[in-house]
């Protein structure tokens, strides 16, 4: 028997509903013995008005999903209480769960459950985590790809022709006095080689956009004092309500806001530092402006339409010129006096009236429109992407032992392993501290 | 009478299963249906073959007989793959198949531990389920402590040839009906499997000036570890290359409907080899092929048979002479005895724990192919491992099984009891993961030590490997304190790990003399170093998962959310550890996880 898990799916904190989730063999007679109507009559997969109640008091009224063994997310049978939403209704209902039988979920594991009844692959169930976390749009397309098993198809793709390559070596070995087999020749080994190394080159650069679609692009906006930098700030706030928040994990440090600019998450960085109306580099020194620059994938490079270039404006320019930036030109319903001659495309605006200009800039830079509209394929975790490189690098050793003569029945250790590390993508092979370390990085509920 | 072994049957399983218990010094019984056919080689005239020929020596790193027989009574000796590298290179012998069971029958009946008895089996005699001994079809009653059953294609064999049907077995000798259907009602599962041979032809009928000779290799080699050749270079047997023809293909087809397997005989087959079909089968799955590669093997220096390798059929006598007579240089050849397909019993190898005792009956163990497996090869390995465990079993002491990577004989036994067989099974260098590991040069490395721990492998051998081990060692150490001005100066360790170098370009700058064998050895370890070490490193964590045994009480029913599939097999195979689940087809590493899950709780429990 598998015990029964609960948690609340939905986010924590203030929304119109929240849902509680049980999964496992007795999520229904548990759940029934907190609400007011029979539920263990009730057919699969319907939807059921009732009260949550304790005792004779009535917690909450809501609608309850039963959804039973095995068309289910986790094979398993489960119920989801639809309450409304506050932390004190929900909590209460949890509560009343944990006293009926049912035990706290741990982080992830309504996934986990789903990937070890055989419900979905590992690569799915990756891509669930990320849709949970998916704040864009663009980000959910990306998750949801990975759902349907885009990428597992990619990924079986060149498998299947590493797969070929290989049992044709073996029936070599096996069969060396039959003419009738093709032989297995240097030269296909090294197209072979040339095709892994090319479309997991293409993957991993897609992956990176995958990776900015998800994650965000990182943002300085960076100009003297006065230039407008706030405005500029706050025009793109406005145009996105729903935004400025802090966000999690490795990159708390340095991001302070998040923007949504046409499909794209914008991290701004050092807010603080755009708000000041001091010198930026002058007041946190020029190293640490320095590293905030490194940290950034995109400039927003502000200049003054109203005065002439300064010394300042110049360093700036200067320590710039390397990263991906955008010049803003700013202020131009003043006079203009600056000479933009020099300078690589500027992009003019008035933060005071609209910044579109801006925004259709940073869609163009990252072939937003593009990205919209195509089907996304791309690894969209580091895991998968760190597997994809050392699939790249054991390739990389297969040309090299290519090159200075190995055998090709030793070749084939290598083309094995690239195998071997493709298929860990896809989950197709067993290592047990993977699965224990993937689902502990899940979050709670599902 | 009582023995402590009985092995039952005489072919290339059963003559090492017999070696093996009396050279441990336990008295044995060989039950054969028929004393002058002991170690008869009923099909090709090889011993070895790719991956084939690597068992051999393993064979023989462990003490075993097959490699030093045929080693003197072979014909011509090739090093497979030569030109690729020396993971796959395997050694074939064109076997002599009068003097290499001459020879065997001879060793057997001069072991002071063997006796012979010309008879069959029909039943097994068991108190608790444990083996106590065998009936014989005479009636007579003999104890053991423990049996071998090495029947071959012997049990319920059928000769298939047209649209007739015999009951016998191979070339004429008498089948055993009833000890299969005695294994059936103790419980085994029983599997039907066929096997084919071609016809052979007289020698002096075919015109070879139509054919292409293949001759031996102009290198001496040996299977033995502790032989020199016994042949000579120049007079090896050549073999002859010819192809079937259009007229061939034609025959075929316009015939099919009288070939054993393709309607002619109507129930239904025994299923055959997948990795050696008859020409019916590759005319008709490759139409778009023109011809096909048949060789012309010699089958023995005292009589006149040519064997026709790649024409195996189960057609009527009449249409073989057509199709015989559609080849080049085969037009006016006399056949001598016609192809015929036959039909046996085998045991599912799933009963099976990997020392090759039966799950079913306690010291009852089986070799060859009775497992469901075929070749002369696969059979004597299996042969020599029942009988080292047979013998260690009723010595109290653990038997020795072989890892995966540790020689072909693991990955062969390791394959049978976990993943079963569909059609019989013969070894491919494919079937190993390990194989830079398990190589043709390096048996005697991997092995002799086993052979010498069970008692197989004298104490003069075993030192003369302790030696050969040391000297490598010496080897690779000079290698690395010496300098050599190539392109650049450079290690002489460095220059021969370069593929373009060989180690006897350098041999003279060695301080010590050594051998040509240990010199070759520390090349090849030299120069593909990077992929042995990646090798041993997959093959840990293969062991990990090895070490995780499986509690033998475990209930299957009770290991929550195993796809179903999974749990039918698990009940099945019942591995032994972790590892063996993962490599039961049908078995998924989410099934392994939630296994290894449930095993961590039960272990908790228990604690």
């Amino acid at each position: 028997m598998n015990d029964t898990i609960c948690a609340i799916s939905t986010a924590v904190g203030v929304g119109a509903i929240s849902i509680v989730r049980v999964s496992g063999d007795e999520a229904i007679s548990i759940v029934n013995k907190i609400c007011d109507k029979d539920l263990t009559k009730k057919a699969s997969h319907t939807i059921n008005y009732g009260h949550i109640v304790d005792g004779n008091e009535v917690i909450d009224e809501v609608m309850i999903s039963i959804m039973k063994a095995p068309k289910t997310f986790t094979r398993e049978d489960i119920v989801e209480i639809n309450c409304h939403g506050g932390i004190s209704s929900t909590n209460k209902i949890l509560e009343l769960l944990l006293n009926n039988g049912a035990r706290l979920a741990e982080p992830g594991e309504f996934t986990k459950r789903a990937f070890l009844n055989g419900r979905i692959d590992l690569l799915e169930a990756e891509s669930v985590m990320d849709m949970i976390d998916a704040k864009t749009e663009n980000a959910r397309k990306l998750a949801m790809n990975g759902i349907e098993g885009k990428i597992s198809n990619l990924i079986h793709e060149i498998v299947d022709r590493l797969y070929d390559i290989n049992s044709n070596i073996e029936v070599n070995i096996d069969y060396p006095e039959y003419e009738d087999i093709e032989v297995m020749t240097e030269g296909q080994i090294q197209d072979v080689s040339k095709f892994i190394d090319e479309k997991l080159k293409k993957l991993l650069i897609e992956s990176e956009n995958g990776k900015i679609i998800k994650e965000g692009i990182n943002t300085l906006i960076l100009g003297r004092p006065n230039v407008g930098k706030s405005s500029i700030l706050n025009k793109l706030i406005n145009e996105d309500k729903a935004i400025v928040t802090d966000i999690a994990g490795t990159t708390r440090d340095i991001v302070e806001g998040q923007i949504r600019v046409g499909g794209v998450l914008l991290n701004i960085i050092d807010t603080a530092g755009i708000r000041e109306t001091e010198d930026v580099v002058e007041k946190i020194g020029v190293e640490k402006s320095l590293n905030l620059i490194k940290d950034a994938n995109l400039i927003i490079l502000v200049l003054n339409n109203n005065e002439p270039l300064t010394d300042e404006d110049k360093k700036l320019l200067e320590i710039t010129k390397d990263k991906k930036r955008i010049i803003v030109v700013n202020k131009i319903d003043l006079d203009t006096k600056l000479d933009t001659t020099g300078l690589e495309d500027v992009v003019k605006v008035s933060a005071t009236k609209d910044i579109d200009i801006l925004k259709d800039k940073i869609s163009d830079l990252y072939n937003l429109e593009e990205l919209n509209n195509k089907e996304l394929t791309y690894l969209s975790n580091s895991r998968q992407i760190s597997l994809v490189k050392k699939a790249i690098s054991i390739n990389n050793h297969l040309m090299e032992s290519f090159n200075s003569g190995i055998p090709i029945d030793i070749l084939e250790i290598d083309i094995k392993e690239i195998c071997e590390t493709l298929n860990e993508i896809i989950g197709e092979s067993y290592d047990d501290k993977l699965i224990d370390r993937l689902f502990a990085n899940f979050c709670l509920g599902k | 009478m009582a023995y402590e072994v009985i092995v039952v049957g005489g072919g290339h399983a059963g003559c090492e299963a017999a070696f093996a218990s009396a050279n441990k010094g336990h008295k044995t019984l060989l039950v054969t249906g028929s004393i002058d056919k002991i170690a008869m080689m009923p099909c090709n005239p090889h011993i070895g073959g790719s991956a084939k020929g690597i068992v051999v020596r393993e064979i023989d790193a462990l003490g075993g007989m097959m490699g030093k027989v045929a080693d003197k009574t072979l014909l011509q000796m090739k090093m497979l793959n030569f030109s690729k590298g020396p993971a796959v290179r395997s050694l074939r012998a064109q076997a002599d198949k009068v003097a290499y069971p001459k020879l065997m029958q001879e060793e057997l009946k001069k072991h002071e531990n063997i006796d012979i008895i010309e008879d069959l089996v029909e039943d097994l005699i068991i108190e608790d389920n444990k083996i106590t001994g065998v009936k014989l079809s005479n009636g007579d009653i003999y104890d053991a402590k423990a049996v071998i059953l090495t029947t071959g294609t012997y049990m319920k064999a059928n000769i298939l040839v047209g649209s007739e049907r015999t009951v016998s077995g191979p070339a004429g000798t008498r089948p055993s009906l009833f000890l299969s259907d005695n294994l059936e009602k103790l419980g085994f599962k029983i599997l039907r499997l066929k096997t084919g041979t071609p016809p052979r032809i007289q020698r002096d009928t075919i015109d070879f000036s139509k054919t292409k000779m293949e001759p031996g290799d102009d290198k001496y080699y040996t299977f033995s570890f502790d032989d020199k050749p016994y042949y000579k270079l120049d007079e090896q047997e050549p073999c002859y290359l010819t192809y079937t023809t259009a007229e061939t293909h034609k025959i075929i087809m316009d015939n099919l409907d009288k070939s054993s397997m393709y309607g002619a005989i109507e129930e239904k087959l025994g299923v055959g080899p997948r990795y050696c079909p008859s020409i019916e089968d590759k005319v008709v799955r490759f139409k778009d092929k023109e011809r096909h590669q048949l060789f012309l093997e010699p089958e023995s220096k005292y009589f006149d048979d040519i064997y026709v390798q790649g024409f195996s059929t189960s057609m009527p006598h009449d249409v073989q002479e057509k199709m015989v007579h559609s080849l080049p240089g085969l037009e006016n050849a006399k056949i001598l005895r016609y192809a015929y397909a036959i039909e046996y019993d085998a045991i599912d190898p799933r009963d099976l724990y990997p020392s090759l005792e039966t799950k079913i009956i306690e010291n009852l163990y089986t070799a060859g192919q009775i497992n469901g497996t075929s070749g002369y090869e696969e059979a004597a390995c299996q042969g020599l491992m029942a009988g080292i465990n047979a013998s260690l079993k009723i010595e109290g002491k653990e038997p020795l099984i072989l890892a995966r990577d540790e020689a072909y004989i693991g990955v062969l036994i390791d394959d049978l009891v976990t993943k079963g067989v569909r059609d019989p099974y013969r070894l491919l260098t494919s079937r190993a993961e390990y194989r830079l590991l398990l190589r043709s040069d390096n048996a005697d490395l991997r092995l002799r030590r086993h052979g010498y721990e069970v008692g197989l492998i004298d104490k003069k051998r075993y030192n003369k490997l302790v030696k050969k081990e040391e000297n490598i060692n010496k080897i690779i150490e000079e290698l690395q304190e010496l300098t050599i001005k190539a392109d650049k100066k450079m290690s002489l360790y460095e220059y021969v790990k370069r593929v373009e170098n060989s180690i006897f370009d350098i041999e003279d700058k060695l301080t010590n003399k050594y051998d040509y064998l240990e010199l070759e050895q520390a090349e090849i370890i030299i120069k593909y170093d990077g992929y042995i070490k990646k090798a041993r490193k997959e093959a840990e964590k293969m062991h990990k998962l090895e070490n995780k045994k499986i509690p033998e009480n475990i209930n299957y029913d009770d290991v929550p959310n195993l796809a179903s599939e999974a749990r039918i097999k698990l009940k099945e195979v019942r591995p032994l550890s972790l590892g063996q689940a993962l490599r039961i087809s049908g078995v998924n590493p989410s099934d392994v996880s939630i296994l290894s899950v449930y095993m961590k709780r039960y272990f908790n429990d228990n604690r």
